[in-house]
């Protein structure tokens, strides 16, 4: 079994980012592999070494810095990895789910993916959607938020985690196209040595402006502001006045 | 970059006919011309100190999450207790920094001295209790069976050392700190030569009880006085050798420093290291460049102590004031970072000088000299910033007060290092 694993460069988790001219300030920020990504690599990681898959292919859409997020999935464990550069910015300002799906798809079809795992969302646009357009356009099944994966390289079960509860798929015959969730697996953590073993694997690299695909967003951005600042709480007298606020001001009460 | 390259070409030819007059280790200008062409080269010269190339950006990244992520909670436990815990070394030994500078072949990351250094650093901002194991083991003794090893003794140890095998640098003794040349332990050669028995009592030997291998300093002809002293290999499960008990220390508490006697340890001639006599030369060389990883210790602790003083100033309010935000207190924590910046850029200049073959020993003096005295200064005024809740265990900062100390001592105490700085000025200006 072949697996594909999205790997998308995203601003660090922990920074705190700003907002400047109508847009997210990126430069001289912290950037690092999307952590939904890296639960996706350890997956794909983990059914190599349970011997279901035979190749694990990373794959990212980035600028050439994105070169060191490839690294990072080589350094878990994926064998060989494809950069599709480009210079748009992937937070969904430029370029946007659909096009990225796209490219996805020309990907899979090239390399015959048995699997695709994906994140289920990239932590800087929290769009969700490149998993299931791509199922779409490959006409494929999918299963998004997986919290456990299931399977023998023919079929597979996915639990997967929804508001209500979990639920649980069987996919009959793969392909498929799965994204993963938070509680899916522990990453590990890339080890020195790995690290620099990873520096000899194999990176394919090609230009998304030359895959005959249409880069330009589908949706237009109108405005990007940072949410209003957390104001100050109050302290309430009696139960009484917690129930009149609730009502009467918050509004979140009948 | 092209710009840059020509212009280094021209400072390094200058400066490297001082380089042969400065007492230290002499590179050739051939290998120094090969090590230009090298990897690593271009973050090196063309760009600031603060900026490190993509391999070492992402081993200290990796350091910096295994530290901060699974060494953190453990710490206070490890202080108390005095320990080292087990999974904390083979955490050590899995992420590979222990075989950080071993080459690939034999099982290391091959990496760069200044990544070692980083992940020293790192490691020290969470616990320099583990960062001295590390640091002793990687700057040390890898190190110098890296330089002076045969191809048997690298064969047989470098693997080992970096998958699963720690290592103890044995030199002092109780009379014989500073003046280490004064050692007593003697290596007395059998009537054929086929052994050696090493015998006498090293005092302050840091992961002795964890240590699998000791690289032990004997003298095997003291009637040559230091001209004698030889380095021998010696496997820490071989007869005559007894571990004393660890001492009670101020602080680096989980790190244990113990007494190691050798009584009749026969050693196979085929274990020492580099040649006979010359062992001498060896621990000054190794420890010339081991102290460059105490200063990026101590820049760890430093910097550990405001990552812990920043975010509680800025939380703590009196007087309906952040603290943070007085003047007086922001004048000295802007002190310090200023000081800590300066000593990061020291201890960095000195990898560099170092990786390129350029003297080094005297900055590598400065370098242990000025960050452990800041690490000194960043914890004392750590606890005074914290307030009465800084003398207390809740916090970590009094663990880095204690820690720090030894800063000033180990590895050349601060006098030895200003002794060193005055000759080699004088050297310059003769």
């Amino acid at each position: 079994m072949k697996i594909l694993v999205g790997v998308k460069r995203v601003v660090d988790y922990a920074v705190k980012v700003r907002v400047q001219n109508n847009t997210v300030d990126l430069k001289n920020i912290k950037m690092s592999l999307n952590p939904f990504c890296e639960i996706a690599i350890e997956e794909a990681v983990r059914l190599k070494e349970q011997k279901v898959a035979d190749e694990v292919v990373a794959m990212t859409i980035g600028p050439k810095q994105a070169t060191e997020t490839l690294r990072t999935a080589l350094a878990m464990g994926a064998d060989r990895a494809i950069h599709i550069t480009t210079d748009l910015r992937t937070d969904y300002m430029e370029l946007q789910p659909f096009a990225v799906s796209q490219i996805f798809q020309k990907i899979v079809e090239e390399e015959n993916s048995d699997l695709v795992l994906l994140g289920k969302q990239g932590i800087d646009s929290d769009c969700g959607q490149t998993g299931p357009m791509l199922a779409g356009l490959l006409g494929w099944p999918q299963v998004t938020f997986a919290a456990n994966i299931e399977t023998d390289g023919k079929s597979m079960t996915v639990e997967r985690e929804t508001d209500s509860g979990t639920e649980t798929i069987k996919i009959s015959q793969l392909p498929a196209v799965v994204t993963c969730d938070l509680r899916l697996n522990e990453p590990r953590y890339a080890t020195l040595p790995n690290i620099m073993k990873a520096k000899k694997k194999k990176v394919d690299t090609r230009a998304a402006e030359d895959m005959g695909i249409d880069l330009a967003p589908r949706n237009q951005v109108l405005e990007v502001y940072e949410p209003p600042p957390r104001k100050e709480g109050i302290m309430v007298e009696n139960m009484d006045e917690l129930i009149d606020k609730l009502k009467n001001e918050a509004g979140v009460i009948a | 970059k092209q710009q840059t390259k020509p212009f280094f070409l021209m400072i390094v030819a200058a400066v490297s006919r001082n380089a042969v007059a400065t007492f230290c280790r002499s590179y050739s200008i051939r290998q120094l011309s090969s090590m230009m062409t090298s990897e690593g080269w271009d973050g090196i010269v063309s760009g600031p100190l603060t900026a490190f190339s993509e391999d070492e950006q992402m081993t200290r990244d990796a350091a910096k999450q295994w530290a901060q992520d699974k060494l953190k909670p453990l710490v206070r436990k490890m202080d108390d207790e005095c320990k080292l815990l087990p999974e904390v070394i083979e955490g050590l030994f899995q992420h590979g920094f222990m075989g950080m500078e071993i080459e690939e072949e034999y099982g290391g990351s091959g990496l760069n001295f200044t990544s070692a250094c980083l992940v020293i650093e790192e490691i020290s901002r969470v616990d320099p209790s583990v960062a001295i194991l590390a640091d002793i083991h990687n700057t040390l003794t890898n190190n110098a069976i890296r330089f002076w090893g045969s191809s048997t003794q690298k064969d047989r140890w470098l693997p080992r050392l970096a998958k699963d095998t720690v290592s103890s640098f044995a030199l002092s003794e109780a009379n014989s700190g500073s003046d280490a040349f004064a050692m007593k332990t003697t290596a007395t050669p059998s009537k054929d030569g086929s052994y050696y028995l090493l015998n006498g009592s090293k005092l302050w030997i840091s992961n002795a009880p964890e240590a699998g291998v000791f690289l032990v300093f004997a003298n095997a002809n003291p009637e040559k006085a230091y001209k004698g002293i030889t380095s021998f290999l010696v496997d820490s499960n071989s007869e005559g050798i007894t571990i004393g008990k660890p001492e009670k220390k101020l602080g680096l508490r989980a790190s244990a420093t113990c007494p190691v006697i050798f009584d009749n340890v026969k050693v196979d001639p085929e274990n020492i290291l580099g040649d006979i006599g010359e062992g001498y030369k060896y621990c000054i060389n190794i420890l010339n460049e081991g102290r460059i990883g105490i200063a990026a210790q101590q820049i760890g602790i430093a910097k550990g102590c405001l990552d812990i003083a920043m975010p509680y100033m800025m939380d703590r309010t009196q007087f309906g004031t952040a603290i943070a935000d007085f003047q007086g207190m922001q004048h000295q924590y802007a002190q310090l970072a200023t000081e800590i910046h300066a000593a990061e850029l020291m201890t960095y200049n000195a990898c560099r000088l170092k990786e390129c073959g350029l003297p080094f020993i005297k900055q590598a003096s400065m370098v242990k000299l000025y960050s452990s005295q800041v690490a000194e200064r960043a914890a004392s005024k750590t606890i005074e910033w914290l307030g009465g809740i800084g003398f207390t265990q809740d916090l970590l900062a009094e663990k880095f007060y204690r820690d720090c100390k030894v800063g000033s001592i180990y590895e050349g105490t601060s006098n030895i290092q200003l002794q060193t700085i005055a000759k080699l000025m004088q050297k310059e200006y003769r």
